[in-house]
């Protein structure tokens, strides 16, 4: 397949399609509508399902009743739209259940604005619903990317049971690239546990998260942990950029990692050697990646739209072996390379 | 000898939870009977919701789905958007139903989603000890209404299966009552209609059951069985609130 020119928002929804989602469910929200918009209509037109739902909380419990009942199902929405989802998140993963979350965050607190920013880190990968819980969080850093994660959520939400967060951000929604989407069919695994209504199978299904004893809560608890270290273990993906010598260690994710490359290449320029390290899973994140790099820099700084979320992830990775700086503009503001170059360079030499 | 009475399938041999005098148990055995005698049993979700009922999907002989408070009907609406042909079902109790979920069963209802609800208003929250329910009747006694429901402050009880009638989408409304042997058998033939209008693809039916909660009233169980009798259906007037059958 050659590359077509699409909207970041309309090759997420058509490479769900591709991945073998069958049921979308969604609610308005700027600026991801044209994921639901697109699903609307393929949707129908691939004999799938479609749900505007009256909320984003019954859109997420849409999908715990689609998932629950053994289909590849997915949501979408935007910053404030995923607080909503969290107690349905909270439910999915609590009951194992594969589910595909796309969260096109847009500037916060409350109501915010519609521009693009990075502010829902903590809200991805420390997530608002109750209890001992992780969602696996992918970030890509444009719209071929985006497609090529959307899928993957596919495949790990069903590997592991469990619901899976593509984090873009208003940018990769809104802008048009180039993209070459992957049509093969995903594949399919069986699901013996899913609650089908199917009684020939010879046994009873039951999708559920309450355990109302203490000790097998504890053990499911042990079970859903497992999970996570397994993912930390075998499921983390970086990108490195300039890292092999450099001194000075950058880290971002998203559309803004690329701001950030274009400021290494001004940095190197300038004959300072920087190098940039992209945590492409923000859950499991890249502490061992980072922590390696520690010994070969002066100092590592985290930049990001936001007031500094990721960088207290960054601090624990790198776990003072070097000092930890920040750069971040919020509000939908977007940051320039050059704001980065003076960053680096006003932390070069140690504390002044 | 034969047997003229037995367990019905469409129930596990779980012990139910319920407190005894509570009238869940007579309801969870029609609709279990409903279930098996319609021969769906096999085919059937259940979407257990939070409540007194929150462990029904142990009680219920077929799959389930246990949903979060109030959201069963979203939950069912996806069970059954991914499988029209399957047999899917709520029960939820007036805290879940009238409360907390009141946008998940109005909008199921406006879209016609093709399941059943099986509302059980005991006009109180049981499990969680008896507080106040939108549907508490006026100056009854609960524990978050100690001096009893006072309309200025807290409203009149609100009438599920009327607001339901009054959606488009809704094709099957009926308010039932399990408070004697006859209102009981009167229970189930509604139950059974409303299983029935789901399989012939006929739309969403509600069937309200009015219900006891002796332990959170604070009467006995045959005390309770008159309230439900003389004072609920006196609010809550029984009867088919809505019957239009979809157009084929």
């Amino acid at each position: 397949m050659s590359k077509v020119l699409m909207k970041g928002n309309e090759a997420i929804a058509k490479a769900a399609i591709y991945a073998g989602c069958k049921a979308y469910f969604g609610y308005p929200i700027t600026p991801q509508n044209e994921i639901t918009e697109y699903m609307a209509k393929y949707m129908a037109l691939s004999k799938g399902v479609f749900v505007q739902a009256e909320s984003e909380i019954a859109a997420i419990n849409m999908v715990y009743g689609a998932a629950g009942a053994g289909v590849r199902t997915m949501t979408s929405s935007s910053s404030p739209g995923i607080a909503l989802k969290q107690e349905g998140i909270s439910y999915c993963a609590g009951a194992e259940l594969p589910a595909v979350i796309v969260s096109v965050s847009r500037g916060g607190p409350g109501l915010g604005n519609i521009l693009p920013a990075q502010s829902d880190y903590n809200q991805a990968t420390r997530g608002g619903g109750n209890g001992d819980y992780k969602v696996f969080v992918l970030s890509p850093n444009g719209v071929q990317e985006a497609t090529d994660m959307v899928r993957h959520a596919f495949y790990l939400a069903d590997k592991y049971r469990n619901p899976v967060m593509v984090l873009a951000d208003g940018m990769i929604g809104q802008m048009m690239e180039p993209v070459e989407l992957n049509i093969e069919p995903l594949e399919t695994i069986e699901k013996p546990w899913a609650a089908d209504g199917n009684l020939e199978r010879g046994y009873r299904n039951i999708i559920n998260s309450l355990y109302l004893n203490s000790k097998p809560l504890e053990e499911h608890n042990h079970v859903l942990n497992a999970k996570y270290l397994e993912w930390e273990a075998n499921e983390v993906m970086v990108d490195y950029y300039q890292c092999e010598d450099a001194t000075v260690l950058l880290v971002a994710y998203g559309t803004p990692s690329r701001i950030v490359k274009s400021a290494v290449n001004k940095l190197r320029a300038e004959g300072i050697k920087a190098g940039l390290l992209r945590p492409k899973t923000l859950y499991p994140f890249p502490s061992k990646e980072i922590s390696a790099l520690c010994p070969q820099v002066e100092f590592v700084l985290s930049a990001e739209l936001s007031m500094g979320q990721m960088v207290q992830d960054v601090r624990l990775a790198v776990n003072g072996q070097v000092p930890v700086y920040f750069y971040g503009r919020t509000g939908g503001v977007v940051f320039e390379d050059k704001e980065i170059v003076d960053a680096v360079k006003s932390h070069l030499g140690g504390v002044k | 000898m034969s047997v003229v009475f037995k367990k019905t399938r469409g129930l596990t041999d779980t012990p139910l939870s319920y407190c005894p005098g509570c009238t869940h148990g007579i309801i969870h055995r029609l609709v279990a009977e409903c279930l098996d005698e319609l021969g769906i049993l096999d085919q059937t979700i259940a979407i257990a919701s939070v409540g007194c009922s929150v462990m029904s999907y142990e009680y219920f002989n077929c799959d389930s789905i246990q949903a979060g408070h109030g959201r069963a009907p979203a939950v069912a609406t996806g069970a059954k958007r991914v499988h029209p042909d399957k047999i899917v079902f709520t029960y939820q109790g007036d805290g879940d139903l009238a409360s907390i979920g009141t946008a998940e069963i109005v909008h199921a209802a406006h879209r016609g989603e093709n399941i059943t609800v099986i509302f059980v208003n005991n006009a109180i929250y049981g499990m969680t000890g008896g507080q106040m329910a939108p549907t508490t009747l006026v100056n009854q006694v609960t524990t978050t209404s100690p001096f009893g429901r006072d309309v200025s402050l807290q409203g009149e009880p609100i009438r599920m299966s009327e607001l339901i009638s009054t959606i488009p989408g809704a094709s099957y409304v009926e308010r039932v009552m399990a408070a004697d042997p006859i209102s009981v058998r009167k229970a189930k033939a509604a139950i059974k209609k409303g299983f029935e209008r789901q399989m012939n693809k006929g739309g969403f039916s509600m069937i309200e059951i009015l219900s006891s909660c002796n332990i959170g009233w604070g009467k006995n169980p045959s005390d309770s069985l008159k309230y439900i009798k003389n004072e609920m259906a006196a609010y809550f007037p029984l009867g088919v609130y809505k019957d239009k059958e979809k157009p084929v």
